[in-house]
């Protein structure tokens, strides 16, 4: 009943705002965090919309996730700025240190997800990685793993130490 | 009488100013200076303003302390440093030599051509008054309420302005031809792309002006800002300027007393490399799957939902009120003859000074990379330098006199792209280069149509065989074919420019290709699988670091004696080589 | 309508030297195929909008290669459709496509019938030059009419369009993106539609056929027998593929008068009952509480005998006849003259309400 609500309230902005397809699946990745079949399903029949453009849409932009997505998120970028800077190495090894396996982007315990991104715009500052919005530059894979680790320790975002 | 001072405190808060931690140096400068009653103490008034990105974004955060119109820039401070500042700067009037900006600032500020870029840096992003105050939005008012539809065309015509973001067509011959259009509904597309974000964030209303001019030229009623959702400081500024702008009345209906209205929506994209084909963006605006359509019909004759549509990035808007408000004669005296205008680029890889860059057209690559970038990182050579994104061309050190523009780009099998330049030196491997931005096209390759969908695919796949030493001289060959199919029958110009740094590496770095495919050799030292790490005995002094680091207990020898690696147990991973002192690792 | 037409306006142009009047608003394909030149295309269909995306019609015009299907034609254009150059650029991007594909061409279904296979043929694609990793799919799908291989789809687009804007199930989607990119339902699910086969009709490769048809017989083995299907009175013209006195298959012409090929499930894929062991052929009278064999005329016989019976002792209106779409006009019409003139009731209807 609760998910039907939310269902409800997110076709309602949708109506309103005139939006597409992409900015009402936007909406729900807000909302839920991931898109469930479920949810879409509900869409399809108010809609009278296919279910397969929207799985279409789904899978076709890396910003929608079919399974849930951790608490957090933690985004490296991989652009050619931070490659060649060793984005590679940053991303190896945060995915290591959070146990993740192959094919993997979301911890056991839902509390990470992990992404990469293309070109973020940041390259002057490169690599780059960004938590829960926050861009931290000049990373290396060291950092990145203390502001995971810092992180679970405090289970929010405490802000980025100084040195 | 002590004449009362004013202190005007700038703080970069751009994507790289705030990742340095822009936003908490900002609040300890205004807690420390209220806390303190600082301004009673020096009878002076503190302002402060938050400033977009400066482009040096390798020192930031950069803050301006300007007293009495005296003006100096620290760089690189951190909120612990702020308490210093205060004091000894605001209270005793004497800065901290150690802390402020050095020759490499300057030099790579005063080289560059900002006209785009200029106020980025200087005006506060989220006051319109500061951009009123630089005689902002007259651009508009003049094109709207003093000339006709056509003489704003005539006149961006005449500035020989071309596209920003991709092939570089005539911005002026894009917008007539739309204009022509029999269709009485028009849309305007303002794309802000990865590297317009410094201009989102620094003078956003500068985009929303051109975006406006170009909406009463074409006779469209509605813009669209189509940005990535990711971008959040972007979509931010750019959402405050068009409250403000709203507002004063230069969005809404009846703009400056005339019949012409205008609104502006934001469409917000989502994370594919895809977006940056027009056609494709256009699908994604609509809400479908962002697949290229086939041109003809161009977006001018038959675009969003089927109507004219002018799709131009936010760089291109952005010098638009100048044009308008400075002249078409003002504007073509800068760049070449057929690149007029500045660029704006991001300047990074192995160079010193990295960061947001913005030049006159035709600027030698030299100037760029050692003028502005202030040479390269460390000593080590330049090897190329690659501009235009994934799928520009890479250019070898021996052609680094040549300028800078949309024609020598074009004839060097690059393009101008978005805007990034990165550069590389002799520590980078050109295959590898190559194979990676071949991941990267592959990975965005829509799949619309097979010679990108599966021709990045095969391309990938030869290209890694050649990194690991797999490949036979024919590779080469059925890589040169494929990049020709792709380059002609691709649908769009992701497929066709995929193959842009792999032509161009072949060109112009065949030998190192042929080390690869030949003596199977990585002259880098990058591909792990074709180097091979030893110890040079009369060089080792057999401290055991490297022992102490090899994670797969490849490294034996004893204290003080040479030591040796096992080859077969080595995993290549470079700690030894990284880790010893006495240059006694030798890679090969 | 007629006026317009006349008016229409032609535009002359040369295809391979031969100078052609063409109405304005055709594609260069079109124009081609008029004047007997064939320009291989494997995501053109005559029935769904235009994409462009396989890029193997290509033809050069005043020398730049455009895909022909999406181009129209225009005034003075010089189209050159077998050029040295456009034929490899063509058979560069057949490779490309074969390079993903499997090579089983001897044991599939389409064998004969696939146009790829045709394009591989004309172009002498023994191996393809491009060769490399190919999409392999675990999953199969269950269900009960249509065997979809999607590693032998090519990602023309055709099903797509031809369930979305022909059928208007919109079934099937193009989903993920790149070299993943893959033709199927939501989520993965297994197909759950209407099974109309347009989707099977349209395919150019052995990736959608009937699950029904594998194994039963070659194309070229087959006698075809035009007829129409029996189901409803929509009165499709259905194609019966026969090999040995079985019908194998029902297929249905893109030019037949009602129906342009079209069909639903039931006449593409319910030909089953023809040949069932389960099918009715003789009367049947219940004896003793079982079915038993009776000859046509025991049966008739019985069967006046209670409708009499009936009739005497509750009237006629106490009978209501119920008559099939599947029978012709003719013996719909008999049917209810019997019943209003023999039995004297209005009660009579049919099943064509499907």
């Amino acid at each position: 009943m609760i998910m039907e609500q939310k269902l409800k309230a997110i076709l309602d902005t949708h109506t309103k705002t005139r939006g597409t397809l992409i900015t009402l699946l936007q909406q729900t990745e807000a909302v839920f965090g991931y898109l469930p079949e479920e949810a879409v399903g509900w869409f399809s029949k108010k809609l009278e919309i296919p279910e397969s453009k929207f799985f279409g849409i789904a899978t076709f932009y890396s910003q929608f996730h079919l399974r849930p997505t951790g608490k957090n998120t933690i985004t490296v970028c991989c652009g050619a700025a931070c490659h060649i800077k060793g984005a590679d190495k940053i991303l190896h090894e945060l995915r290591s240190a959070l146990s993740l396996g192959k094919g993997d982007d979301t911890t056991q315990d839902l509390s990470f997800t992990v992404q990469n991104a293309t070109c973020i715009g940041a390259c002057s500052i490169a690599p780059v990685a960004i938590l829960n919005n926050q861009v931290y530059g000049n990373m290396d894979a060291e950092q990145v793993v203390k502001l995971v680790k810092g992180f679970e320790k405090e289970g929010e975002y405490t802000g980025f130490e100084y040195d | 009488m002590i004449e009362q001072q004013t202190v005007t405190i700038k703080v970069c808060l751009g994507t790289a100013g705030r990742a340095s931690g822009g936003a908490d140096v900002l609040s300890i400068f205004q807690k420390l200076i209220q806390l303190n009653g600082i301004e009673a103490q020096i009878d002076k008034k503190c302002s402060y303003t938050k400033v977009g990105c400066r482009g040096f974004c390798s020192k930031d955060v950069l803050v301006d302390v300007i007293i009495n119109d005296q003006k100096v820039t620290y760089q690189s401070v951190k909120p612990t440093m702020v308490e210093k500042i205060v004091t000894e700067h605001i209270l005793k009037g004497e800065p901290v030599a150690d802390w402020l900006t050095k020759e490499d600032y300057e030099s790579f500020q005063t080289k560059q051509h900002k006209i785009v870029l200029g106020p980025c840096g200087e005006i506060d992003p989220e006051s319109i008054d500061d951009y009123l105050g630089m005689k902002g939005y007259r651009a508009a008012e003049k094109a709207i309420s003093k000339m006709r539809r056509d003489e704003v065309i005539k006149k961006v015509i005449q500035s020989g302005l071309r596209g920003r973001g991709g092939s570089g067509f005539s911005t002026g011959t894009k917008w007539e031809i739309c204009k022509s259009q029999a269709d009485s509904t028009k849309y305007i597309i303002c794309n802000v792309g990865e590297v317009n974000r410094p201009l989102a964030e620094g003078n956003p209303h500068a985009i929303i002006e051109g975006l406006l001019i170009g909406g009463y030229a074409i006779g469209s009623e509605k813009g669209f800002i189509y940005i990535r959702e990711r971008y959040h400081l972007s979509v931010e500024r750019l959402r405050l300027a068009i409250t403000q702008a709203k507002d004063k009345g230069f969005i809404g209906r009846n703009i400056f007393g005339t019949d012409f209205c205008f609104d502006i929506e934001f469409s917000f994209g989502t994370e594919a490399f895809i977006c940056g084909e027009e056609t494709a963006l256009m699908e994604s605006i609509e809400g479908k799957r962002a697949m290229p359509r086939v041109r003809p019909p161009f977006p001018v004759q038959k675009g969003l939902w089927g109507k004219p549509t002018v799709i131009n990035n936010a760089e291109t808007f952005s010098n638009i009120p100048l044009i308008i408000g400075k002249g078409a004669r003002w504007f073509s005296s800068i760049g070449t003859k057929e690149s007029t205008g500045t660029k704006v680029f991001t300047l990074s890889g192995k160079v010193k000074n990295v960061g947001l860059v913005e030049i006159p057209m035709g600027m030698p690559f030299r100037d760029i990379v050692y003028g502005i970038g202030g040479g390269m990182e460390s000593g080590v050579a330049l090897k190329a330098v690659q501009v235009g994104g994934p799928s520009g061309g890479l250019i070898p050190a021996s052609m680094l006199d040549m300028g800078l523009d949309y024609e020598n780009l074009s004839k060097l099998g690059s393009i101008v792209g978005s805007g990034g330049m990165v550069v590389f030196n002799e520590d980078d491997c050109i295959v590898s280069i190559t194979k990676f931005f071949m991941e990267f096209l592959q990975r965005e390759s829509c799949g619309k149509c097979p010679p990108c969908r599966i021709g990045t695919k095969r391309m990938l796949e030869l290209l890694t065989k050649i990194t690991e030493g797999r490949a036979e001289y024919n590779d080469l060959a059925t890589l040169e074919r494929l990049s020709g199919l792709m380059k002609t029958s691709s649908l769009c110009g992701l497929g066709r420019t995929a193959s842009n740094p792999f032509i161009t590496g072949l060109n112009h770095f065949r030998d190192e290709y042929l080390a690869h495919v030949r003596e199977k050799k990585c002259p880098a030292g990058v591909c792990t699988a074709l180097i091979t790490f030893s110890i040079v005995e009369d060089r080792c002094k057999g401290c055991t670091l490297c022992k102490k680091v090899c994670p797969a207990g490849a490294v034996s020898g004893e204290v003080k004696k040479p030591h040796r690696i096992d080859a077969a147990a080595c995993i290549k991973c470079g700690a030894c080589f990284k880790a010893c002192k006495f240059k006694a690792i030798k890679k090969q | 309508m007629s006026n317009d037409r006349e008016k229409q306006k032609t535009v002359r142009l040369r295809i391979n030297s031969q100078v052609i009047d063409v109405p304005e608003g055709r594609t260069i394909l079109e124009a081609a195929k008029e004047i007997g030149i064939y320009i291989p295309a494997l995501c053109n269909h005559p029935m769904i909008s235009q994409s462009g995306a396989c890029r193997v019609c290509i033809v050069e015009v005043n020398g730049t290669p455009v895909t022909s299907c999406t181009t129209l034609v225009e005034k003075d254009m010089e189209v050159i459709t077998n050029s040295p150059y456009i034929e490899d650029l063509r058979r560069d991007t057949i490779d490309l496509i074969l390079s993903d594909h499997p090579y089983d061409c001897m044991v599939c279904q389409k064998t004969g019938e696939c146009e790829l296979q045709e394009l591989a043929y004309s172009y002498n694609i023994r191996k393809p030059l491009f060769s490399g990793e190919r999409r392999i799919y675990d999953k199969k799908d269950g269900n009960r009419f249509i065997e979809r291989d999607m590693e032998k789809c090519i990602l023309c687009g055709r099903c797509v369009k031809i369930c979305d804007e022909v059928q208007g199930v919109g079934a099937i989607d193009f989903a993920y993106k790149g070299f993943g990119t893959k033709v199927c339902p939501p989520f993965e699910r297994d197909l759950d539609c209407e099974f109309c086969g347009q989707c099977v009709m349209a395919c150019p490769t052995g990736a959608l056929v009937g699950r029904d048809w594998i194994g039963k017989g070659r194309y070229w083995k087959i006698r075809e027998v035009d007829t129409t299907c029996s189901y409803c009175g929509v009165g499709c013209s259905i194609t019966l593929h026969v090999k040995n006195n079985e019908i194998i298959r029902v297929s249905s012409r893109p030019d037949s008068v009602v129906n342009k090929g079209l069909l639903c499930v039931k006449g593409r894929f319910g030909y089953g009952f023809i040949s069932s062991p389960d099918r009715l052929k003789q009367p049947l009278i219940r004896k003793d509480g079982r079915l038993k064999a009776a000859s046509w005329e025991e049966a008739l016989d019985f069967a006046a005998d209670k409708l009499k019976k009936i009739k005497e002792a509750h009237g006629p209106d106490a009978i209501t006849g119920l008559s099939s779409a599947r029978c012709t006009t003719e013996e719909n019409y008999l049917f209810q003259k019997f019943m209003r003139a023999a039995v004297g009731t209005n009660n009579v209807d049919h099943c064509a309400r499907l």
